[in-house]
């Protein structure tokens, strides 16, 4: 073994990814990864569906079990909290004092919740976040049938969640401060479509919400919007995104923009320091130009990518983006960024039924589709966008069509 | 404890016990059988689990589902044997169970 020691700081997707493949890439040198939470890394997409109804224990929603880094030599350095990193000495600081050394560094922090902290009763109990496992059995101490939720936010995050909680038997209501739900990230066909589900399932979804506060002596009792209603609450969860979480490296003076900025390498500005995951700001060359994901994918993808970097094997990451959420029989699945789009084209009826693909175009050109129970139209167009393949609208819409011949 | 062999697709071999219940999937990831990518995590989601049950196993495996089905559709060198691995959960009976992995996921 060599003398070299890779710390990864944060035991997250990408970081459990990082590790792996840095032994993989041939890393002979010690590696150890530094995690706050006292378990190894885990999935963090069951969190707001498996995890939070009950049906899976946390064991089985590890990426793999502590024995795997064992196994591979890689020393899991878990409840521990990292204070500093020092460049020049190239030492990190953990939060009992003790100082680690390393020859190189990746950073896989994750992002850390958008708290309300200004909404008045944000502290009371049973007011909730849904990041990590902790958030979750936090969650878990409030809901059961026939309880009531107020989920603040109409993002992925929060549909699910309310999906769950309703699949639970409870009563949900979601608020959104904006017009429509998943207005940040879908076009408005989707946006009617998934409040028509949650609708159909009973789940109460209030747009152009604005929450005043939230009432209760100890406990959330209920929630207050600016219009007087307020609406009975066992539990709230906030769900109104994340930030990447920066602070380390801004401290120890890495170039920060919206996210830790690395090159197509994962390099920092700091060539001993890679950085991948939900934290990184990078070029995407399939787009163009500069993204922060939030997204199990790129966790891997960029991790595979920082880890051959670490091994001196430098290859540029441009994977095609891709997301998945489930939300009670809708199985969505994301090929591409849909950002810049001036029309959709869909194949399927978004109306009635609960299957359909929406493909966003900017001019004539395919930028990503939302295939809801639509497997085929998902991988076809994942494929294709991996390897700069267009596709005819015209073809798109006609379902007597059949997918493959709608791309060139 | 069910074994089950993965053999990679340069004729590697790795076997592996592992509890019923399990998928195939999650088998391969436990032990670090590489070629197994498994990026969503066993919600039948990416398709980068795929593998091919050997022959003499197919049968005993059973079918995938229509999702399971319309994903690998579209998999890098689809076979009739081609499954989604964590979309296989071992069982007493698959003792033994014999996969092939691909040259690629994606």
């Amino acid at each position: 073994m060599s003398s070299e020691h890779a710390i990864v700081i944060g035991a997250s997707h990408a970081g459990a990814q990082l590790v792996t493949s840095l032994r993989q890439a041939g890393w002979t040198g010690k590696i150890s990864m530094v995690g706050e939470e006292a378990i190894p890394p885990y999935h963090r997409p069951p969190l707001s569906k498996g995890y939070l109804n009950g049906d899976k224990h946390s064991d089985e929603i590890l990426i793999r079990p502590a024995a795997f880094y064992e196994k591979s030599d890689i020393d899991l350095l878990l409840g521990n909290r990292v204070t500093g990193i020092d460049r020049e000495n190239k030492t990190i600081t953990l939060h009992d004092g003790a100082t680690i050394a390393y020859t190189k560094l990746a950073l896989t922090t994750g992002a850390h919740v958008r708290k309300l902290s200004a909404l008045p009763g944000h502290e009371l109990g049973g007011v909730c976040y849904l990041r990590d496992l902790r958030d979750v059995d936090n969650i878990r101490c409030y809901i059961g049938k026939g309880k009531s939720a107020v989920i603040i936010g109409g993002g992925y995050i929060g549909l699910e969640t309310a999906a769950s909680m309703r699949k639970m038997g409870m009563e949900v209501t979601v608020l959104e401060a904006m017009p429509r739900v998943l207005a940040r990230v879908t076009a408005p066909e989707i946006s009617a479509f998934y409040s028509r589900v949650h609708g159909e399932e009973g789940v109460r979804i209030i747009t152009d919400a604005a929450v005043e506060g939230i009432e209760g002596s100890n406990s959330v009792e209920a929630v207050k919007l600016a219009d007087g209603t307020l609406i009975p609450a066992d539990v709230v969860v906030i769900g109104v995104g994340v930030a990447p979480a920066t602070e380390l490296a801004e401290a120890a003076g890495l170039e920060i923009d919206n996210g830790i900025v690395v090159d197509e390498f994962a390099r920092t500005s700091d060539p001993d320091i890679v950085a991948a995951g939900d934290c990184t700001n990078h070029f995407n060359p399939i787009y163009g130009r500069n993204l922060r994901l939030e997204s199990v994918q790129n966790a891997t993808d960029q991790a595979k990518v920082a880890a051959n970097t670490l091994c001196g094997k430098l290859e540029a990451y441009n994977a095609l983006p891709w997301f998945w959420s489930d939300q009670f029989d809708l199985k969505l699945q994301i090929a591409g960024l849909s950002q810049g789009f001036d029309r959709v084209v869909v194949r399927g009826d978004t109306e009635t039924g609960r299957s359909f693909a929406a493909f966003y175009f900017e001019g004539d050109k395919l930028l990503a589709v939302d295939a809801i129970n639509r497997p085929k139209e998902f991988m076809m167009t994942r494929r294709a966008l991996s390897t700069g393949q267009n596709a005819d609208p015209d073809k798109l819409a006609d379902e007597s069509v059949e997918i493959q011949q709608a791309f060139s | 404890m069910p074994l089950i062999k993965f053999v990679t697709h340069t004729g590697e071999e790795h076997e592996v016990h592992v509890s019923a219940g399990t998928s195939v999937m999650q088998a391969a990831m436990d032990n670090g059988v590489p070629g197994i990518l498994a990026d969503c995590g066993g919600a039948c989601s990416c398709a980068t689990c795929h593998c091919y049950v050997d022959d003499s196993w197919a049968e005993k495996t059973g079918k995938p589902d229509d999702v399971e089905e319309q994903m690998l559709d579209f998999v890098m060198e689809v076979k009739p044997t081609s499954r989604l691995s964590c979309q296989i959960v071992v069982e007493d009976e698959l003792d033994g169970l014999v996969v092939h992995l691909p040259e690629s996921q994606i």
